[in-house]
């Protein structure tokens, strides 16, 4: 059984259609990633899996680990092991990061029925991802994102995903906006998370980091559809010739 | 002439007032008089005078109040907290009363008068008579000329010129009111006096059990040059309650007052504040923040006159509405023509938790100085939809997302609070009221 399958979904935004029939299907272990041109439907995507109010499925099923996925609360699907990385984290004044951290954590353990981390033991596992990704304990302790720049706010993402070990992590152009250096951390991070029974689907514009966190299947979405599917080497296809020529060849 | 209906407020107050504490003092006689007389002309404010244009109390004004006076003993057995400082000093008031009992003053040190105002009567009579009813001018406020009409008991706080008091002194009001059918009502009036370089810190909690009560109070502040004062205040009266406070503050040259009230309690609160930037350089940090809900009406009435060059003045406010509760926020800035260099600003945010919640904010600048830097802000809106997502997207439930997302907000509020433990304490209120049920 596959991790994810995704069939026919469509979802509108405001009332506008974005997603217009998206088959998707990925096994465990599994790395996808999508690439496509701005204002496609990507972060669309990921924020359909993720539950998020105001996309509304119109038509379709996703299924995860064979279960209805549309019909979990957001934070039900965050308890189940799916984590997205926001392509925009959000800014929250006043909410300590590490308080934000360790609630999180524990309500994920409650969820699933594991022991919930005292102060103790969450500092412990805190500070060695923190030392893995190359964070300064310093920014835990400020509000959560606030102030953060551009590249710290990845870092946080992957944080985030590396205390929660999800099941299927969706990155939503987690590497725009990281030098090289920050990049490689992340795709590390990333790497390290890899397993038999982890699934990413990866968004992103370059090339680059697929270099890092090297794909099983590249898909490409334009208006809404996933017009091609293939393996790396569609990405460097891309990278070339940009994606005029596939949306029109698909069309 | 009179517009005071006869709801028993200023009931026989001839008679009652030649018993009150004090009586036979030519002067206190005199101010209690000229209260009643005032109190008699202008009877309880209503929607029509501009200052109380949002908050309506014709409800109180129909009620029929118990006559005024004599100690009324608590019927039941008050639950006093423990002081927020441990083994801080506590005065406890009961139904407006002071209890000697309860209380736990100590011997107060060299250049510290701290007693009840009956007391003070005795002991400190010219104190009173030179502040008393001159910081609070009893003017066109019917609410002040009430509680002038019955001033018999409160709290009176006078430090000498450089003393510094290193604990809080708490005031605890309990009140729990049994008056048959009739509702009690209860004019606290209170004075802090420090003499220059002198600092002090005041807490007061406002507690007790549903009986319907009317508090009423009154406190009269005057920080002499180079003084400094922290006042906070917990307004968690019983959910039937009303409470009505209002407090003058007079700040000398480079005075520092610096005061907070967390308004959960009551069915309808106002705390009206009025600040005058008297002397050079006073600083005034006026803030609160207020959570309502049922049908609750908590109003925040602010005054600071930057009446010297040089001052500064910040408010900050947050409000957390829910279900059918509604908040009122005014705030004025004066800054007068010879002011110049002053710096006054102010903030009031409010959320609202319910679509039937609201909040009428009426924030005001007058400005006849030119060289000042002012301004106000204020927004109402709703928890952030982007946050509370985003922290779901965590696996955080979203009862528990909102209760993070509030405290956050409150605590923008609660944060200015500079006396740690008072702000931890104030900090577990807020949180507390927010897990019984809003979120
Ligand atoms: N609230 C909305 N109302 C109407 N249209 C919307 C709304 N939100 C998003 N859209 C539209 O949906 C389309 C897809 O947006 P989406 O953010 O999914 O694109 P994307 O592929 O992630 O782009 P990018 O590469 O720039 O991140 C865009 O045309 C966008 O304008
Ligand atoms: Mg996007």
């Amino acid at each position: 059984m596959n991790i994810l399958s995704i069939k026919n979904l469509h979802a509108t935004v405001d009332g506008k259609e974005i997603l217009k029939g998206i088959d998707l299907e990925i096994g465990a272990g599994e790395i996808h990633a999508i690439m496509g041109p701005n204002g496609s439907g990507k972060s669309t995507l990921s924020y359909t899996l993720a539950g998020r109010e105001g996309y509304e499925v119109t038509q379709g099923e996703v299924l995860y680990k064979g279960q209805d996925l549309l019909a979990l609360l957001p934070e039900e699907r965050a308890q189940a092991g799916i984590f997205l990385a926001f392509q925009y984290p959000v800014e929250i004044p006043g909410v300590p990061t590490v308080t934000f951290l360790k609630q999180a954590m524990n309500s994920v353990r409650k969820a699933r029925g594991e022991k919930e981390l005292d102060a103790f033991e969450f500092k412990k596992l805190m500070d060695a991802r923190l030392k893995e990704l190359n964070i300064v304990n310093d920014m835990v302790r400020r509000p959560l994102n606030a102030g953060f720049s551009g590249g710290e706010k990845k870092r946080m993402e992957v944080l985030q995903m590396a205390l929660l070990a999800p099941t299927l992590a969706i990155l939503d152009e987690t590497d725009s906006g990281l030098d090289i250096d920050a990049m490689k951390v992340v795709a590390e991070g990333v790497n390290a998370l890899r397993g038999a029974d982890r699934s990413m689907l990866v968004i992103t514009h370059y090339q680059r980091l697929l270099d890092y966190i090297v794909p099983d299947h590249v898909h490409v979405l334009a208006g809404g559809r996933i017009v091609r599917s293939g393996d790396k080497s569609l990405a460097l296809e891309l990278e070339e010739k940009g994606y005029a020529d596939i949306a029109t060849a698909a069309a | 002439m009179t517009t005071t209906r006869d709801n028993g407020l200023l009931a026989d107050h001839t008679n009652l007032a030649a018993a009150l504490p004090g009586a036979g003092a030519p002067w206190l006689d005199a101010l209690r008089a000229d209260g009643a007389k005032r109190f008699a002309g202008l009877g309880l404010p209503t929607r029509k005078d501009e200052a109380w244009k949002y908050t309506d109390l014709s409800a109180l004004a129909r009620s029929r109040f118990a006559p005024c006076c004599g100690a009324a003993p608590a019927p039941r057995s008050p639950e006093i907290p423990a002081p927020l400082v441990a083994d801080g000093p506590q005065a406890v008031f009961i139904n407006g009363r002071f209890d000697a009992e309860l209380s736990t003053l100590g011997g107060a040190p060299e250049g510290v008068t701290a007693l009840p105002l009956a007391q003070a009567m005795t002991q400190e009579p010219k104190l009173l008579e030179s502040y008393l009813g001159r910081v609070a001018e009893l003017g066109r406020k019917p609410l002040v000329a009430l509680n002038t009409a019955w001033l018999a008991d409160g709290f009176v706080l006078h430090l000498a010129g450089g003393v510094t008091l290193t604990r809080p002194i708490e005031l605890v009001f309990w009140g729990d009111a049994c008056a048959g059918d009739d509702r009690s009502a209860w004019h606290p009036r209170h004075l802090i006096v420090l003499d220059p370089s002198a600092r002090a810190t005041v807490v007061e909690r406002h507690i007790g059990r549903p009986g319907g009560h009317f508090a009423n109070s009154v406190t009269e502040i005057a920080v002499a040059a180079g003084a400094a004062l922290r006042h906070y205040r917990m307004q968690d009266e019983p959910g039937d309650a009303a409470h009505i406070a209002t407090t003058e503050v007079v700040l000398s040259a480079g005075a520092a007052y610096e005061g907070f009230v967390l308004s959960t309690g009551a069915a309808l609160a106002r705390n009206q504040i009025a600040v005058t930037l008297q002397g050079e350089g006073a600083t005034a940090s006026v803030n609160g923040a207020y959570m309502g809900r049922a049908s609750q009406i908590t109003d925040t009435t602010t005054l600071i006159d930057h009446a010297a060059p040089g001052c500064t003045s910040s408010q900050t406010y947050k409000g957390v509405l829910d279900e059918r509760s509604r908040g009122v926020f005014q705030g004025r800035i004066v800054v007068r023509k010879d002011a110049q260099k002053s710096d006054g600003h102010q903030s009031n945010r409010a959320i609202l938790l319910s679509d039937r919640a609201e909040i009428d904010a009426k924030p005001e600048l007058e400005i006849y100085a030119d060289d000042v830097k002012c301004g106000h802000g204020a927004t109402a809106g709703e928890l952030d939809d982007d946050a509370l997502f985003y922290l779901r997207a965590r696996g955080i439930p979203e009862h528990e997302a909102r209760g993070l997302l509030i405290d956050a907000f409150i605590d923008g509020a609660i944060g200015e609070i500079t006396h740690e433990t008072v702000r931890e304490a104030f900090r577990q209120r807020a949180e507390a009221w927010r897990q019984g049920g809003a979120a």
